[in-house]
């Protein structure tokens, strides 16, 4: 596929899984929080792949993305462990 | 004297540091969301259904849509089709215009029911629709901030594709300007769940 190809199909990709978690949503409380925590995250990936070129870039940028996606997680997880048994 | 000192890749390195900043300055109001909406999810809940899930589901097709148009803007640079390209950049700027008016209508409304920080009608509310709108105006203005600023900088490419500066070979500007881009985009793909999706 050329550059423009893949670029038109992840743009497809992203209105499509907008969609997808738009409707999904709106069947219950358990399938909107479901959809969120897993096309959300699979939208936000295929932006920083194809869009932001992460598939291009070296070890170097992925290695700094990962450690700081992995700071922010680690963010998260405390942060719930905190809530969970406060 | 040769050409002027470059390094493309020293460039993208600064791009991405500052765009961590930005993510853990994001993901820390996320963390407040979170907690807070685990303190009161009826309240949340019930703020959420108060939003127009329309104008935010519209608002991501055309974030989306002006990611696309810039990520083909890179590629039509680097392929010497410069006319397309700016094409592109502008038509990006002008879907960041989009966004900031339909913002603005959505906020307005708010404003006329009395929905805005220290409101009178908010006030009245229970302490966690009160914290979920406090969130909504801080994260969704934020962000809005961010996107007038990614206007600026994409106008600032434009100037230099125009000028002949960002050229085949010789774009990171651009590319550099387009992280910010995607970058405020894939902020406000999490703020649509949480914010415009929660009821």
């Amino acid at each position: 596929m050329t550059m423009d190809k893949t670029i038109t199909a992840v743009w497809i990709a992203l209105l499509a899984l907008t969609a997808v978690l738009t409707a999904v949503s709106r069947v219950s409380h358990f399938w909107a929080v479901a959809a969120m925590l897993t096309l959300t995250p699979l939208k936000a990936g295929l932006v920083l792949y194809y869009f932001m070129h992460l598939k291009d870039e070296g070890p170097l940028i992925k290695g700094m993305v990962a450690i700081a996606l992995t700071t922010l997680v680690i963010f998260i997880g405390m942060m719930f462990l905190d809530i969970a048994f406060r | 004297m040769s050409a002027a000192h470059r390094d493309d890749l020293g460039s993208k390195i600064g791009m991405w540091l500052f765009l961590f900043t930005e993510m853990l300055l994001f993901g820390g109001l996320f963390l407040l969301y979170s907690a807070y909406r685990s303190m009161h999810p009826l309240e949340f809940h019930a703020a959420g259904a108060e939003l127009n899930a329309a104008l935010g589901v519209f608002n991501t097709l055309v974030l989306l849509t002006s990611s696309y148009t810039l990520a083909l803007s890179l590629t039509a640079v680097e392929k010497g089709q410069t006319q397309l390209a700016k094409k592109l950049i502008l038509a990006t700027i002008l879907l960041g215009a989009v966004f900031l008016v339909v913002k603005g209508f959505e906020w307005s409304a708010e404003f006329r029911h009395g929905i805005y920080p220290n409101g009178p009608e908010l006030l009245k509310r229970a302490p966690g629709e009160i914290l979920f709108f406090g969130l909504y105006f801080t994260m969704t203005g934020l962000h809005g901030l961010h996107i007038l600023a990614g206007m600026a900088l994409l106008s600032a490419a434009l100037l230099k594709v125009v000028k002949g500066e960002v050229k085949a070979g010789s774009s990171v500007f651009l590319e550099n300007a387009g992280l910010y881009w995607h970058l405020v985009d894939v902020i406000w793909i999490f703020l649509l769940p949480l914010f415009y999706l929660a009821a």
